[in-house]
Protein backbone atom coordinates (compact mmCIF):
# COMPACT_ATOMS: atom_id res chain seq x y z
CA UNK A 1 0.00 0.00 0.00
CA UNK A 2 0.94 3.87 -0.53
CA UNK A 3 2.08 6.02 2.83
CA UNK A 4 -1.45 6.47 2.35
CA UNK A 5 -2.59 3.21 2.21
CA UNK A 6 -5.37 4.22 -0.30
CA UNK A 7 -4.79 1.41 -2.64
CA UNK A 8 -5.21 -2.43 -1.34
CA UNK A 9 -3.57 -3.60 -5.31
CA UNK A 10 -1.91 -1.48 -7.28
CA UNK A 11 -2.23 -2.69 -10.89
CA UNK A 12 -3.10 -1.06 -14.10
CA UNK A 13 -5.87 -1.58 -16.90
CA UNK A 14 -5.91 0.32 -19.60
CA UNK A 15 -8.59 1.65 -21.58
CA UNK A 16 -9.65 1.98 -24.98
CA UNK A 17 -7.77 4.96 -27.14
CA UNK A 18 -10.48 7.30 -27.49
CA UNK A 19 -13.13 8.32 -25.39
CA UNK A 20 -14.06 10.88 -23.24
CA UNK A 21 -12.06 9.74 -20.38
CA UNK A 22 -9.01 9.40 -22.54
CA UNK A 23 -5.81 10.41 -20.06
CA UNK A 24 -7.57 10.46 -16.73
CA UNK A 25 -7.11 7.82 -14.15
CA UNK A 26 -9.69 6.32 -12.14
CA UNK A 27 -9.07 4.58 -9.03
CA UNK A 28 -11.79 1.64 -8.17
CA UNK A 29 -13.09 0.51 -4.86
CA UNK A 30 -12.31 -3.01 -3.80
CA UNK A 31 -15.84 -4.19 -3.58
CA UNK A 32 -16.14 -3.41 -7.57
CA UNK A 33 -15.43 -6.83 -9.65
CA UNK A 34 -12.41 -6.31 -12.06
CA UNK A 35 -11.19 -9.35 -14.26
CA UNK A 36 -8.34 -10.67 -13.41
CA UNK A 37 -7.33 -8.43 -10.64
CA UNK A 38 -8.19 -9.30 -6.70
CA UNK A 39 -11.31 -8.07 -5.44
CA UNK A 40 -10.83 -8.18 -1.50
CA UNK A 41 -13.82 -6.08 -0.12
CA UNK A 42 -11.43 -5.28 2.24
CA UNK A 43 -12.12 -8.35 3.77
CA UNK A 44 -9.91 -11.70 5.04
CA UNK A 45 -12.76 -13.53 3.23
CA UNK A 46 -11.64 -12.65 -0.18
CA UNK A 47 -8.00 -11.71 0.18
CA UNK A 48 -7.02 -14.31 -2.61
CA UNK A 49 -10.58 -13.50 -4.72
CA UNK A 50 -9.88 -12.85 -8.33
CA UNK A 51 -13.07 -11.95 -10.34
CA UNK A 52 -14.42 -13.90 -13.10
CA UNK A 53 -15.80 -10.87 -14.41
CA UNK A 54 -16.03 -6.95 -15.03
CA UNK A 55 -18.39 -5.23 -13.23
CA UNK A 56 -20.36 -3.13 -16.03
CA UNK A 57 -19.22 0.22 -14.59
CA UNK A 58 -16.00 -1.17 -14.95
CA UNK A 59 -16.11 -1.97 -18.43
CA UNK A 60 -17.98 1.31 -19.11
CA UNK A 61 -14.66 3.50 -17.99
CA UNK A 62 -12.62 1.65 -20.25
CA UNK A 63 -14.56 1.79 -23.06
CA UNK A 64 -14.66 5.62 -22.37
CA UNK A 65 -11.07 5.71 -22.54
CA UNK A 66 -10.35 6.10 -19.30
CA UNK A 67 -7.20 3.92 -17.10
CA UNK A 68 -7.37 2.18 -13.81
CA UNK A 69 -4.62 2.39 -11.54
CA UNK A 70 -5.68 -0.04 -9.05
CA UNK A 71 -8.36 -1.08 -6.04
CA UNK A 72 -8.66 1.23 -3.28
CA UNK A 73 -8.85 0.61 0.44
CA UNK A 74 -12.67 0.49 1.99
CA UNK A 75 -14.06 -0.75 5.36
CA UNK A 76 -14.69 -4.63 5.57
CA UNK A 77 -17.84 -5.17 3.22
CA UNK A 78 -18.49 -1.23 3.28
CA UNK A 79 -19.35 -1.68 6.84
CA UNK A 80 -18.08 1.35 8.30
CA UNK A 81 -17.38 5.27 8.76
CA UNK A 82 -13.63 5.51 8.96
CA UNK A 83 -12.25 2.83 6.70
CA UNK A 84 -10.80 1.19 9.79
CA UNK A 85 -12.74 -2.07 9.51
CA UNK A 86 -10.40 -2.89 6.45
CA UNK A 87 -8.48 -6.15 7.01
CA UNK A 88 -5.61 -4.40 5.25
CA UNK A 89 -5.02 -1.58 7.78
CA UNK A 90 -6.04 2.39 7.80
CA UNK A 91 -6.17 4.30 5.19
CA UNK A 92 -5.04 8.49 6.30
CA UNK A 93 -6.86 10.97 5.13
CA UNK A 94 -4.70 12.94 3.16
CA UNK A 95 -5.16 16.53 5.00
CA UNK A 96 -4.73 15.51 8.31
CA UNK A 97 -2.77 12.11 8.33
CA UNK A 98 -3.85 11.58 12.13
CA UNK A 99 -7.49 11.54 10.75
CA UNK A 100 -9.30 9.10 8.68
CA UNK A 101 -10.73 9.92 5.67
CA UNK A 102 -14.06 8.63 6.30
CA UNK A 103 -15.35 5.61 4.87
CA UNK A 104 -16.50 3.16 3.40
CA UNK A 105 -15.10 4.59 -0.10
CA UNK A 106 -11.99 5.79 1.79
CA UNK A 107 -9.45 4.64 0.18
CA UNK A 108 -11.42 6.17 -3.17
CA UNK A 109 -11.40 10.17 -1.60
CA UNK A 110 -7.81 9.20 -0.12
CA UNK A 111 -6.32 8.60 -3.72
CA UNK A 112 -8.87 11.86 -5.38
CA UNK A 113 -7.82 13.92 -2.60
CA UNK A 114 -3.95 12.77 -3.07
CA UNK A 115 -3.75 13.07 -6.82
CA UNK A 116 -3.36 9.54 -6.92
CA UNK A 117 -5.99 9.68 -9.56
CA UNK A 118 -7.67 11.62 -11.01
CA UNK A 119 -11.09 9.98 -10.45
CA UNK A 120 -12.31 7.08 -8.56
CA UNK A 121 -15.46 4.58 -7.89
CA UNK A 122 -17.05 4.76 -4.44
CA UNK A 123 -20.11 2.62 -3.33
CA UNK A 124 -22.76 4.31 -1.51
CA UNK A 125 -24.91 2.41 0.78
CA UNK A 126 -25.81 4.86 3.81
CA UNK A 127 -23.25 7.49 2.61
CA UNK A 128 -19.96 5.78 1.44
CA UNK A 129 -19.57 8.18 -1.08
CA UNK A 130 -20.46 11.44 0.39
CA UNK A 131 -18.83 10.54 3.75
CA UNK A 132 -15.57 10.26 2.43
CA UNK A 133 -15.93 13.06 0.20
CA UNK A 134 -16.68 16.02 2.87
CA UNK A 135 -13.51 14.19 5.31
CA UNK A 136 -11.28 14.49 2.28
CA UNK A 137 -12.35 17.53 0.29
CA UNK A 138 -13.65 16.23 -2.55
CA UNK A 139 -16.58 15.82 -4.37
CA UNK A 140 -18.92 12.59 -4.36
CA UNK A 141 -22.10 12.02 -6.13
CA UNK A 142 -24.32 9.06 -4.73
CA UNK A 143 -26.98 8.94 -7.45
CA UNK A 144 -30.59 7.78 -7.58
CA UNK A 145 -31.06 3.68 -7.36
CA UNK A 146 -31.52 2.16 -10.39
CA UNK A 147 -29.21 5.14 -12.23
CA UNK A 148 -25.88 3.24 -12.25
CA UNK A 149 -25.87 -0.73 -12.60
CA UNK A 150 -25.18 -2.78 -9.85
CA UNK A 151 -23.78 -5.68 -11.87
CA UNK A 152 -19.92 -6.75 -10.16
CA UNK A 153 -20.65 -5.14 -7.19
CA UNK A 154 -19.90 -7.33 -4.35
CA UNK A 155 -23.52 -7.07 -2.25
CA UNK A 156 -24.01 -5.41 1.48
CA UNK A 157 -27.35 -4.56 0.83
CA UNK A 158 -28.70 -4.58 -2.17
CA UNK A 159 -31.90 -2.30 -1.74
CA UNK A 160 -30.04 0.84 -0.78
CA UNK A 161 -26.71 0.63 -2.19
CA UNK A 162 -25.30 2.79 -5.65
CA UNK A 163 -21.78 2.62 -7.50
CA UNK A 164 -21.16 7.05 -7.93
CA UNK A 165 -18.13 8.67 -8.51
CA UNK A 166 -15.60 10.61 -6.74
CA UNK A 167 -13.36 13.75 -8.31
CA UNK A 168 -11.83 16.97 -7.18
CA UNK A 169 -14.38 19.01 -8.92
CA UNK A 170 -18.10 18.67 -9.28
CA UNK A 171 -17.80 18.79 -13.10
CA UNK A 172 -15.40 15.97 -13.31
CA UNK A 173 -17.26 14.17 -11.15
CA UNK A 174 -20.60 14.95 -13.47
CA UNK A 175 -18.38 13.81 -16.35
CA UNK A 176 -17.45 10.38 -14.71
CA UNK A 177 -21.30 10.10 -14.17
CA UNK A 178 -22.29 10.65 -17.76
CA UNK A 179 -20.08 7.30 -18.36
CA UNK A 180 -21.15 5.01 -15.56
CA UNK A 181 -24.81 6.31 -15.85
CA UNK A 182 -27.43 3.97 -18.06
CA UNK A 183 -29.51 0.68 -18.69
CA UNK A 184 -27.54 -2.64 -18.26
CA UNK A 185 -30.12 -5.99 -18.42
CA UNK A 186 -27.90 -7.53 -15.84
CA UNK A 187 -29.40 -5.55 -13.34
CA UNK A 188 -32.99 -5.13 -13.11
CA UNK A 189 -33.17 -1.91 -11.29
CA UNK A 190 -31.99 -0.23 -14.59
CA UNK A 191 -34.70 -1.35 -16.34
CA UNK A 192 -36.84 1.36 -17.56
CA UNK A 193 -38.86 0.16 -19.94
CA UNK A 194 -42.24 1.03 -19.20
CA UNK A 195 -41.14 4.53 -18.66
CA UNK A 196 -41.29 7.56 -21.76
CA UNK A 197 -37.79 8.05 -22.97
CA UNK A 198 -36.48 4.80 -21.28
CA UNK A 199 -33.65 4.87 -18.84
CA UNK A 200 -33.25 8.43 -16.73
CA UNK A 201 -29.85 8.84 -18.17
CA UNK A 202 -31.11 9.15 -21.86
CA UNK A 203 -30.82 12.51 -22.88
CA UNK A 204 -29.49 13.31 -19.41
CA UNK A 205 -25.89 15.90 -19.78
CA UNK A 206 -24.63 15.96 -16.22
CA UNK A 207 -21.40 17.79 -16.94
CA UNK A 208 -22.89 20.24 -18.71
CA UNK A 209 -25.39 20.90 -15.38
CA UNK A 210 -22.31 22.16 -13.67
CA UNK A 211 -22.36 25.69 -14.92
CA UNK A 212 -22.63 27.62 -11.72
CA UNK A 213 -26.13 28.48 -12.40
CA UNK A 214 -28.34 28.97 -8.90
CA UNK A 215 -30.76 32.25 -9.86
CA UNK A 216 -33.92 30.99 -8.87
CA UNK A 217 -32.87 27.77 -7.17
CA UNK A 218 -35.29 27.29 -4.07
CA UNK A 219 -32.64 25.45 -1.47
CA UNK A 220 -34.66 23.83 1.27
CA UNK A 221 -32.66 23.60 5.19
CA UNK A 222 -32.91 20.27 6.36
CA UNK A 223 -33.05 21.92 10.12
CA UNK A 224 -33.57 18.24 11.30
CA UNK A 225 -29.75 17.41 10.15
CA UNK A 226 -28.05 20.89 11.19
CA UNK A 227 -29.07 20.80 14.55
CA UNK A 228 -27.70 18.53 15.96
CA UNK A 229 -24.15 19.05 14.07
CA UNK A 230 -20.98 20.28 15.98
CA UNK A 231 -20.89 24.23 15.90
CA UNK A 232 -17.81 24.60 13.24
CA UNK A 233 -19.45 22.26 11.28
CA UNK A 234 -22.52 24.35 11.33
CA UNK A 235 -20.81 27.92 10.84
CA UNK A 236 -18.97 26.20 7.42
CA UNK A 237 -21.89 24.92 6.44
CA UNK A 238 -24.44 28.60 6.59
CA UNK A 239 -20.97 30.17 5.04
CA UNK A 240 -22.17 28.04 2.01
CA UNK A 241 -25.71 28.82 2.15
CA UNK A 242 -24.69 32.29 1.95
CA UNK A 243 -22.80 31.97 -1.12
CA UNK A 244 -25.32 30.35 -2.74
CA UNK A 245 -27.64 32.87 -1.69
CA UNK A 246 -25.60 35.97 -2.73
CA UNK A 247 -26.02 34.21 -6.75
CA UNK A 248 -29.33 34.31 -6.23
CA UNK A 249 -30.58 31.12 -4.91
CA UNK A 250 -32.75 31.33 -2.21
CA UNK A 251 -33.15 29.99 1.40
CA UNK A 252 -36.02 27.84 2.84
CA UNK A 253 -36.23 26.09 6.08
CA UNK A 254 -37.64 22.23 5.79
CA UNK A 255 -38.15 19.96 8.87
CA UNK A 256 -39.17 16.23 8.46
CA UNK A 257 -40.30 14.48 11.19
CA UNK A 258 -39.57 11.01 9.82
CA UNK A 259 -35.77 11.59 10.34
CA UNK A 260 -35.89 10.68 13.77
CA UNK A 261 -35.94 6.79 13.21
CA UNK A 262 -34.11 6.97 9.97
CA UNK A 263 -30.81 5.77 11.36
CA UNK A 264 -32.26 3.00 13.23
CA UNK A 265 -34.15 2.04 10.36
CA UNK A 266 -31.37 2.12 7.90
CA UNK A 267 -29.30 -0.16 10.07
CA UNK A 268 -32.06 -2.81 10.64
CA UNK A 269 -32.93 -3.00 6.63
CA UNK A 270 -28.65 -2.90 6.07
CA UNK A 271 -28.02 -5.45 8.86
CA UNK A 272 -30.88 -7.56 7.68
CA UNK A 273 -29.95 -7.43 4.09
CA UNK A 274 -26.11 -7.96 4.87
CA UNK A 275 -27.05 -10.81 7.14
CA UNK A 276 -28.64 -12.61 4.30
CA UNK A 277 -26.27 -11.51 1.40
CA UNK A 278 -23.18 -12.50 3.35
CA UNK A 279 -24.68 -16.15 3.32
CA UNK A 280 -22.64 -17.29 0.24
CA UNK A 281 -19.29 -16.52 1.90
CA UNK A 282 -18.59 -20.60 3.39
CA UNK A 283 -15.51 -21.40 2.11
CA UNK A 284 -16.86 -23.45 -0.84
CA UNK A 285 -16.46 -21.22 -3.85
CA UNK A 286 -14.27 -19.11 -2.77
CA UNK A 287 -12.67 -17.66 0.42
CA UNK A 288 -10.70 -19.54 3.11
CA UNK A 289 -10.80 -23.00 3.65
CA UNK A 290 -12.76 -24.72 6.27
CA UNK A 291 -11.73 -27.31 8.79
CA UNK A 292 -12.35 -30.54 9.23
CA UNK A 293 -16.13 -30.18 10.75
CA UNK A 294 -19.07 -31.08 9.21
CA UNK A 295 -21.11 -28.55 7.24
CA UNK A 296 -22.37 -26.41 10.21
CA UNK A 297 -19.15 -26.71 12.08
CA UNK A 298 -16.94 -25.58 8.73
CA UNK A 299 -19.06 -23.02 7.58
CA UNK A 300 -18.61 -21.30 11.06
CA UNK A 301 -14.97 -21.83 11.44
CA UNK A 302 -14.32 -20.39 8.05
CA UNK A 303 -16.93 -17.36 8.92
CA UNK A 304 -15.22 -16.76 11.99
CA UNK A 305 -11.49 -16.45 10.54
CA UNK A 306 -12.45 -14.49 7.25
CA UNK A 307 -14.97 -11.90 8.73
CA UNK A 308 -13.97 -9.08 10.98
CA UNK A 309 -15.81 -7.80 14.42
CA UNK A 310 -17.76 -5.46 12.67
CA UNK A 311 -18.88 -7.59 9.90
CA UNK A 312 -19.81 -9.98 12.64
CA UNK A 313 -21.96 -7.78 14.82
CA UNK A 314 -23.66 -6.39 11.74
CA UNK A 315 -24.77 -10.34 10.35
CA UNK A 316 -25.54 -11.03 13.88
CA UNK A 317 -27.91 -8.11 14.31
CA UNK A 318 -29.26 -8.78 11.20
CA UNK A 319 -30.05 -12.07 11.34
CA UNK A 320 -31.35 -11.42 14.65
CA UNK A 321 -33.68 -9.07 13.33
CA UNK A 322 -35.21 -11.31 10.96
CA UNK A 323 -34.78 -13.59 13.74
CA UNK A 324 -38.46 -15.77 14.54
CA UNK A 325 -40.65 -13.77 16.82
CA UNK A 326 -38.47 -10.12 16.24
CA UNK A 327 -38.97 -9.52 12.42
CA UNK A 328 -42.26 -8.09 13.15
CA UNK A 329 -40.49 -5.47 15.72
CA UNK A 330 -37.47 -4.48 13.75
CA UNK A 331 -37.81 -5.80 10.17
CA UNK A 332 -41.09 -4.50 9.17
CA UNK A 333 -41.32 -1.55 11.61
CA UNK A 334 -38.26 -0.65 9.56
CA UNK A 335 -39.97 -0.73 6.16
CA UNK A 336 -42.52 1.62 7.19
CA UNK A 337 -39.95 3.56 8.65
CA UNK A 338 -38.29 4.04 5.18
CA UNK A 339 -41.43 4.18 3.77
CA UNK A 340 -42.26 7.51 5.84
CA UNK A 341 -38.69 8.86 4.98
CA UNK A 342 -39.81 8.69 1.40
CA UNK A 343 -43.11 10.56 2.06
CA UNK A 344 -41.57 13.35 3.91
CA UNK A 345 -38.88 14.05 1.44
CA UNK A 346 -41.45 13.97 -1.52
CA UNK A 347 -43.24 16.64 0.49
CA UNK A 348 -39.99 18.49 1.24
CA UNK A 349 -39.10 18.68 -2.28
CA UNK A 350 -42.33 20.07 -3.38
CA UNK A 351 -41.11 23.42 -1.60
CA UNK A 352 -38.10 23.24 -2.10
CA UNK A 353 -35.45 22.52 -5.68
CA UNK A 354 -33.11 21.01 -3.69
CA UNK A 355 -32.44 20.03 0.14
CA UNK A 356 -28.76 21.30 2.04
CA UNK A 357 -27.44 19.46 4.94
CA UNK A 358 -23.81 18.93 6.67
CA UNK A 359 -22.87 15.67 5.18
CA UNK A 360 -21.38 15.05 8.30
CA UNK A 361 -22.44 16.24 11.62
CA UNK A 362 -18.39 16.31 12.71
CA UNK A 363 -14.87 16.73 11.57
CA UNK A 364 -12.84 13.90 10.48
CA UNK A 365 -12.17 11.36 13.36
CA UNK A 366 -8.60 10.26 14.37
CA UNK A 367 -7.57 7.40 14.07
CA UNK A 368 -8.59 4.96 15.81
CA UNK A 369 -11.02 7.41 18.36
CA UNK A 370 -14.63 5.47 17.54
CA UNK A 371 -13.17 1.61 16.75
CA UNK A 372 -14.68 -0.01 20.29
CA UNK A 373 -18.07 2.28 20.27
CA UNK A 374 -20.24 1.05 17.24
CA UNK A 375 -22.78 3.14 18.49
CA UNK A 376 -21.22 6.25 18.12
CA UNK A 377 -20.15 5.69 14.16
CA UNK A 378 -23.64 4.58 13.52
CA UNK A 379 -24.68 7.81 15.03
CA UNK A 380 -22.34 9.83 12.63
CA UNK A 381 -23.95 8.43 9.81
CA UNK A 382 -27.42 10.47 10.49
CA UNK A 383 -27.10 12.90 7.71
CA UNK A 384 -26.41 10.29 5.01
CA UNK A 385 -28.66 7.24 5.34
CA UNK A 386 -31.60 8.84 5.12
CA UNK A 387 -31.15 9.78 1.37
CA UNK A 388 -30.17 5.95 0.71
CA UNK A 389 -34.27 5.16 2.58
CA UNK A 390 -35.48 7.06 0.04
CA UNK A 391 -33.13 6.03 -3.21
CA UNK A 392 -32.63 10.19 -4.08
CA UNK A 393 -29.61 11.47 -5.53
CA UNK A 394 -27.36 13.18 -3.07
CA UNK A 395 -23.80 15.05 -3.95
CA UNK A 396 -21.52 16.25 -0.99
CA UNK A 397 -19.70 19.11 -2.28
CA UNK A 398 -16.55 20.99 -0.25
CA UNK A 399 -18.14 24.21 1.84
CA UNK A 400 -15.02 25.15 3.48
CA UNK A 401 -12.74 24.40 6.31
CA UNK A 402 -12.50 24.60 9.95
CA UNK A 403 -9.92 24.50 12.38
CA UNK A 404 -8.10 23.58 9.21
CA UNK A 405 -10.38 20.33 8.26
CA UNK A 406 -12.74 19.65 5.38
CA UNK A 407 -16.56 20.53 5.77
CA UNK A 408 -18.87 18.60 3.43
CA UNK A 409 -22.42 20.50 2.19
CA UNK A 410 -25.01 17.72 1.16
CA UNK A 411 -26.91 18.98 -1.58
CA UNK A 412 -30.36 16.35 -1.54
CA UNK A 413 -32.34 16.15 -5.23
CA UNK A 414 -35.61 14.16 -6.12
CA UNK A 415 -34.84 10.48 -7.75
CA UNK A 416 -33.21 11.18 -11.31
CA UNK A 417 -32.67 14.90 -10.66
CA UNK A 418 -29.01 14.55 -10.39
CA UNK A 419 -28.80 17.59 -13.28
CA UNK A 420 -30.08 20.05 -10.09
CA UNK A 421 -28.11 19.19 -7.49
CA UNK A 422 -24.56 19.12 -9.99
CA UNK A 423 -25.73 22.77 -10.94
CA UNK A 424 -26.49 24.02 -7.31
CA UNK A 425 -23.00 22.41 -6.15
CA UNK A 426 -21.00 24.04 -8.89
CA UNK A 427 -22.32 27.26 -7.51
CA UNK A 428 -20.76 26.29 -4.10
CA UNK A 429 -17.08 28.47 -3.89
CA UNK B 1 -34.95 -10.82 26.69
CA UNK B 2 -36.89 -8.46 28.09
CA UNK B 3 -39.04 -6.79 25.41
CA UNK B 4 -38.82 -3.39 27.02
CA UNK B 5 -34.94 -2.47 27.27
CA UNK B 6 -33.41 -4.95 24.38
CA UNK B 7 -30.68 -6.99 26.36
CA UNK B 8 -29.20 -10.00 24.86
CA UNK B 9 -26.92 -11.92 26.92
CA UNK B 10 -24.10 -14.27 25.88
CA UNK B 11 -26.41 -17.09 25.65
CA UNK B 12 -28.51 -15.08 23.16
CA UNK B 13 -25.90 -14.18 20.77
CA UNK B 14 -24.58 -17.79 20.65
CA UNK B 15 -27.98 -18.86 19.68
CA UNK B 16 -27.75 -16.00 17.01
CA UNK B 17 -24.44 -16.62 16.00
CA UNK B 18 -25.60 -20.50 14.88
CA UNK B 19 -28.15 -19.54 13.08
CA UNK B 20 -25.68 -17.18 11.26
CA UNK B 21 -22.94 -20.04 11.02
CA UNK B 22 -20.78 -17.64 12.83
CA UNK B 23 -18.05 -19.21 15.17
CA UNK B 24 -17.24 -16.97 18.14
CA UNK B 25 -15.23 -17.48 21.27
CA UNK B 26 -16.10 -16.70 24.90
CA UNK B 27 -14.76 -13.11 24.84
CA UNK B 28 -16.35 -12.40 21.71
CA UNK B 29 -19.69 -13.70 23.47
CA UNK B 30 -19.66 -11.38 26.27
CA UNK B 31 -18.32 -8.15 24.17
CA UNK B 32 -21.07 -8.64 21.69
CA UNK B 33 -23.63 -8.81 24.20
CA UNK B 34 -22.91 -5.53 25.56
CA UNK B 35 -22.46 -3.79 22.30
CA UNK B 36 -25.48 -6.03 20.69
CA UNK B 37 -27.67 -4.55 23.41
CA UNK B 38 -27.01 -1.08 23.32
CA UNK B 39 -28.04 -1.02 19.43
CA UNK B 40 -31.21 -3.01 20.09
CA UNK B 41 -32.23 -0.46 23.03
CA UNK B 42 -31.68 2.33 20.02
CA UNK B 43 -34.01 0.05 17.79
CA UNK B 44 -36.83 0.14 20.51
CA UNK B 45 -37.46 3.86 18.97
CA UNK B 46 -39.30 2.01 15.79
CA UNK B 47 -42.02 0.78 18.09
CA UNK B 48 -43.49 5.05 17.86
CA UNK B 49 -43.55 4.89 13.91
CA UNK B 50 -46.39 5.08 12.82
CA UNK B 51 -48.01 2.97 9.73
CA UNK B 52 -47.77 3.99 6.28
CA UNK B 53 -49.54 3.32 3.41
CA UNK B 54 -46.95 2.90 0.49
CA UNK B 55 -47.74 2.07 -3.18
CA UNK B 56 -44.35 1.01 -4.50
CA UNK B 57 -44.74 1.07 -8.18
CA UNK B 58 -43.57 -1.95 -9.65
CA UNK B 59 -42.71 -3.45 -13.58
CA UNK B 60 -42.38 -6.54 -14.44
CA UNK B 61 -38.80 -6.91 -15.93
CA UNK B 62 -38.42 -10.19 -17.04
CA UNK B 63 -36.37 -10.72 -19.88
CA UNK B 64 -37.44 -14.08 -22.08
CA UNK B 65 -36.28 -17.05 -21.28
CA UNK B 66 -33.75 -17.65 -23.71
CA UNK B 67 -30.56 -19.38 -23.97
CA UNK B 68 -26.92 -17.05 -23.67
CA UNK B 69 -23.59 -17.53 -22.96
CA UNK B 70 -22.32 -17.46 -19.19
CA UNK B 71 -19.42 -18.46 -17.39
CA UNK B 72 -17.37 -21.37 -18.31
CA UNK B 73 -17.12 -23.94 -15.50
CA UNK B 74 -13.27 -23.30 -15.34
CA UNK B 75 -13.59 -19.74 -14.65
CA UNK B 76 -16.69 -20.05 -12.45
CA UNK B 77 -14.14 -22.81 -10.18
CA UNK B 78 -11.43 -20.76 -10.59
CA UNK B 79 -11.65 -19.15 -7.12
CA UNK B 80 -12.60 -22.46 -5.06
CA UNK B 81 -10.63 -23.82 -2.30
CA UNK B 82 -11.69 -27.22 -2.95
CA UNK B 83 -12.85 -28.91 -6.01
CA UNK B 84 -13.24 -32.85 -7.96
CA UNK B 85 -14.44 -33.54 -11.13
CA UNK B 86 -15.65 -30.28 -12.33
CA UNK B 87 -17.20 -29.20 -9.10
CA UNK B 88 -17.28 -27.49 -6.13
CA UNK B 89 -16.13 -29.60 -3.17
CA UNK B 90 -17.89 -28.92 0.42
CA UNK B 91 -17.45 -30.19 3.68
CA UNK B 92 -19.11 -33.41 4.39
CA UNK B 93 -23.35 -33.23 5.62
CA UNK B 94 -22.97 -34.87 8.56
Amino acid sequence: MSELGAFITREELSGAGSGPLAGRTVAVKDNISTEGVATTCGSRMLERYVPPYDATVVERLREAGATVVGKTNMDEFGMGTTTETSAFGPTRNPVDRERVPGGSSGGSAAAVAAGEADLALGSDTGGSIRCPAAFCGVVGIKPTYGLVSRYGLVAYANSLEQIGPLARSVEDAAELLDVLAGPDERDATTRFDSREGGHPAAGADYAAAADGDVEGTTVGVVTDLVEGADERVIETFHDALEGLESQGAELVEVSLPSLETAVQAYYVIAMSEASSNLARFDGVRYGPEGGDGDWNEAFAEVREKGFGDEVKRRILLGTFALSAGYQEKYYEKAQDARAWVKQDFDSALEEADVLASPTMPVLPFELGEGLEDPMRMYLADANTVPVNLANLPAISVPAGTADGLPVGLQLIGPAFGEEAIIRAASAVA
Amino acid sequence: MSETDGAVGPEEVRHVADLARVGLNEDELDRFADQLSDVLAYFEALDDVPEVDAEPELTNVLRADEERDCLDREAALSNAPEREDGYFRGPRVS
